[in-house]
C-alpha cells in the first residue's frame, strides 16, 4: 500500500510533465490502435470468409472471364452443393470518392450461399422479381441514407453508361464481422446490355461462387473442378474463399507492411519520450533515493519505485488511449476515408496489442533509470542536487 | 568499566580518481562510548563527513578496523549493511532529506515500514515521537508547509522512531536560523541525556559543537586531537 502511495504521489509531482507525457502516450496508443484497425480492415474480407465456400476464376487472371455454362459442369462434381456466380461491376455513385464494391450476381441463388447476410424473405423476393433491383448492406445504406425503394444512379466504368437500380432489399450482418458495405444487382440485367453492345462478351462471368457439402474436402473438390476444365479455352483456378480474398490483400501487401511498421515506430517514439521522462525524474530524485537507501530500503525497492512510476504513466496513457480508440475509430469509419473499408471495428486483439505496448513502454522506459538509481552509491546520491 | 560502542583503529579511506589514489582519512583511531555525544569538527575537506559516513555504514573503509557494538561492519555485504543501518542507525541531515510528497507522519513512518510492527503499533510510535519533537499538531503537513526548524524536527523524529543505537547527524543546524538551531541542539542533548542515545555529530560551528560532551577535531584526514 505504502509503495503504491509513494508511486502515485510521485507520478503527479510534476503535473505538467506528467500531463504532457500522458497526452503523448494517449496520442501514440490511439494512433497505434487506428493503424492496427486499418490492417485488420484490410483482412476483414478474408477473415469473414467461410471454409465451406470455394471461388473458381479464370486461371490466367480475374480480368479474363469464363462461360456461364461451366456452372452445370461444376454442379455435377461430387461434393458441390450450390453453384452461383458473380461479376465485378465497378461503377461510380455521384463521386469516385463514394467508392463501394458492386457485384452483378445470379439473383436466383447467390444469397443461398451467404446465410450471414440476413435478408427479409419478402424483400429478397422483390429483388428477384425486379431486373433493375439491388440488394445493399446495412452499413452502405446507412452511409448514404438509402432505404428500400430508393433509385440509385450508378455511372458505369467497365460497362459505360448511366445505370439506375432500385433498392429492393437491405441486409444486416449476422455479427460484427459480416461485411455489409456491398451493393448487389442482377447479372441477367447487365448481361442483357452486354450482349447488345458487345455480343462476344455476353454470357460470360467473372467468378463462380460454390458451396460444398464438406469443408474438409475443399482441396479435393477444387482439384476436381480445375481438372474438369483443363485444356479448355478458359482453364480455371479454384480456391477457398479465404485464399481468394487473401490473394487480393497480397496485391497491396507492401502498404499493409508499411502501416504495420509505422504503427510500431509510433510506439518506439513514445517509448523514447517516456524513457526520457523517467530518466529526468530519476535524476532529480537521486538524493531521495539515496535517503531511502540510507534508511535501509534495498536498491531493488528504489528500482521498483521507478518501475512502478513508469508503469503507472504507461497504463494511464494507454488506458485513456484505448478508451479513446473506439470513438475515434468509429468517427473514422463514418468519414469518407473510412468508408473505403467494408468493416472498420477495433478488434480485441488490437486492444491486447495496445496493452502489450503499454507494458513494453513502461518496462523499457524504467530499465536504465531504475538500474542507475539502484546502483548509485549512497554518498554520491546524498551529494546530488536535483 | 568502559562500554565502547564504536571502535575505530587505524582507519583509512581513499578514493580513486583516474589512476590516482586520493587519501581522505589516514590512520584514524578513536573509541566512542555508549551514551556519548561527540562532535566531529574540522575545516572543509578534513574528512569529518567521510568518517561519519563510515561509522554510519553508508560507505566502506579501505583500511583499518571499524567495529560497532563489537561487529566489524566493514565486512558486511550491501544488503546486510542496509539491514544493519535500519536497526542501528538514525540519520539527521543538514538539508533534512524528507520526502516532499509525504506528510510529516508518513515521513516518520518510512523507517518503520522495514520493521514487523503492525499499522496500529506504527501509529502509536509515530504519534509519540512527533509529540516528543513538538510536532503533534503538524502530522498531516507536507515538508513545504513547515519551517526549516520544523522540518529538521521531523527528520529527528524519523531518526529516532526506530529507537536506534546511534544517532548520526551531518551538520544538523547548518541550514537553520539561530533559534531553530538552538532548539535542535537542545533536542539532541535531551535525547542523549534522557534516552541515552549515542550521538555523533559533524559540525563546523563551534557553538553547535559545544552541545556535545566531546569534540574531536580532524584536519587533512587525520585526527588532530580531542577535547571535552
Amino acid at each position: 500500500m505504502y509503495y503504491l502511495k509513494l508511486i502515485f504521489k510521485n507520478v503527479f509531482r510534476a503535473k505538467l510533465r506528467t500531463a504532457l507525457t500522458v497526452i503523448g502516450l494517449v496520442v501514440a496508443i490511439v494512433a497505434f490502435g487506428l493503424l492496427q484497425t486499418v490492417v485488420d480492415a484490410w483482412f476483414a474480407g478474408a477473415n469473414s470468409a467461410s471454409s465451406a465456400r470455394l471461388v473458381t476464376r479464370n486461371a490466367i487472371s480475374l480480368v479474363f472471364l469464363m462461360p456461364t455454362y461451366y456452372r452445370e459442369r461444376i454442379r455435377s462434381i461430387e461434393g458441390v452443393k450450390i453453384v452461383s456466380y458473380s461479376q465485378w461491376f465497378g461503377g461510380i455513385y455521384k463521386e469516385p470518392s463514394n467508392f463501394f464494391p458492386q457485384f452483378a450476381v445470379d439473383h436466383n441463388n447467390y444469397f443461398d450461399l451467404y446465410p450471414e447476410y440476413l435478408i427479409k424473405p419478402d424483400e429478397l423476393l422483390a429483388f428477384k422479381r425486379d431486373r433493375q433491383g439491388a440488394v445493399v448492406g446495412r452499413k452502405l445504406a446507412d452511409q448514404f441514407g438509402w432505404k428500400v425503394g430508393d433509385v440509385i444512379p450508378i455511372r458505369g466504368t467497365i460497362l459505360s453508361g448511366d445505370w439506375q437500380f432500385t433498392i429492393r432489399a437491405i441486409f444486416d450482418g449476422r455479427d460484427e464481422t459480416t461485411l455489409t458495405r456491398q451493393f448487389y444487382l442482377q447479372w441477367d440485367y447487365i448481361n442483357e446490355s452486354v450482349k447488345k453492345r458487345f455480343p462476344k462478351r455476353g454470357d460470360q462471368i467473372g467468378v463462380f461462387n460454390i458451396l460444398i457439402n464438406d469443408p474438409s474436402r475443399a482441396a479435393d473438390i477444387s482439384k476436381a473442378i480445375d481438372a474438369e476444365f483443363r485444356n479448355s479455352l478458359a482453364e480455371t483456378l479454384t480456391e477457398t474463399e479465404k485464399a481468394f480474398q487473401l490473394g487480393f490483400v497480397a496485391q497491396s501487401e507492401a502498404i499493409v507492411v508499411a502501416i504495420r511498421v509505422v504503427s510500431f515506430v509510433v510506439i518506439f517514439i513514445i517509448m523514447a519520450v517516456v524513457a526520457n521522462t523517467m530518466a529526468m525524474t530519476a535524476r532529480e530524485r537521486i538524493a531521495e533515493y539515496a535517503t531511502l537507501k540510507v534508511l535501509g530500503f534495498s536498491p531493488g525497492y528504489v528500482a521498483a519505485l521507478i518501475f512502478g512510476e513508469a508503469m503507472v504513466l504507461a497504463f494511464l496513457g494507454a488506458g485513456i488511449g484505448i478508451l479513446l480508440t473506439f470513438p475515434v475509430a468509429s468517427g473514422f469509419a463514418n468519414s469518407s476515408a473510412g468508408a473505403a473499408f467494408a468493416s472498420f471495428a477495433v478488434s480485441a486483439s488490437t486492444v491486447w496489442l495496445q496493452v502489450a505496448c503499454a507494458v513494453a513502454v513502461g518496462v523499457i522506459a524504467a530499465l536504465v533509470p531504475g538500474w542507475r538509481s539502484a546502483r548509485i552509491k549512497i554518498v554520491d546520491g546524498l551529494r546530488h542536487v536535483g | 568499566m568502559s562500554d565502547t560502542l564504536v571502535e575505530i583503529k587505524n582507519l583509512a579511506k581513499s578514493y580513486t580518481r583516474g589512476d590516482q589514489d586520493v587519501p581522505v582519512l589516514r590512520d584514524i583511531t578513536l573509541n566512542i562510548e555508549r551514551g556519548d555525544f561527540i562532535s566531529l569538527m574540522g575545516p572543509s575537506g578534513s574528512g569529518k563527513s567521510t568518517l561519519l559516513n563510515l561509522i554510519a555504514g553508508i560507505d566502506k573503509p579501505t583500511g583499518g578496523i571499524l567495529r560497532i557494538d563489537g561487529e566489524d561492519i566493514s565486512k558486511l555485504s550491501e544488503g546486510e549493511l542496509a539491514d544493519w543501518r535500519a536497526s542501528n542507525i538514525g540519520f539527521i541531515f543538514q538539508f533534512y532529506n524528507l520526502m516532499p510528497v509525504l506528510t510529516a507522519y508518513e515521513n516518520v513512518e518510512l523507517p518503520l515500514l522495514l520493521t514487523n510492527l503492525s499499522r496500529s503499533e506504527r501509529r502509536e510510535r509515530i504519534e509519540m515521537t512527533l509529540n516528543m519533537v513538538g510536532l503533534s499538531d503538524r502530522m498531516d503537513h507536507y515538508p513545504n508547509e513547515l519551517s526549516g526548524g520544523q522540518q529538521q524536527r521531523v527528520a529527528i523524529a524519523r531518526a529516532i522512531v526506530t529507537d536506534p543505537t546511534i544517532l548520526v547527524c551531518d551538520e544538523p543546524t547548518g541550514d537553520l536560523d539561530k533559534q531553530s538551531a538552538s532548539d535542535v541542539l537542545n533536542m539532541l542533548k535531551e535525547l542523549n541525556s534522557t534516552l541515552g542515545k549515542t550521538i555523533i555529530m559533524v559540525t563546523h560551528d563551534a557553538h553547535a559543537a559545544e552541545a556535545a560532551r566531546r569534540i574531536v577535531v580532524l584536519e587533512k584526514g587525520e585526527l588532530l586531537g580531542e577535547g571535552v
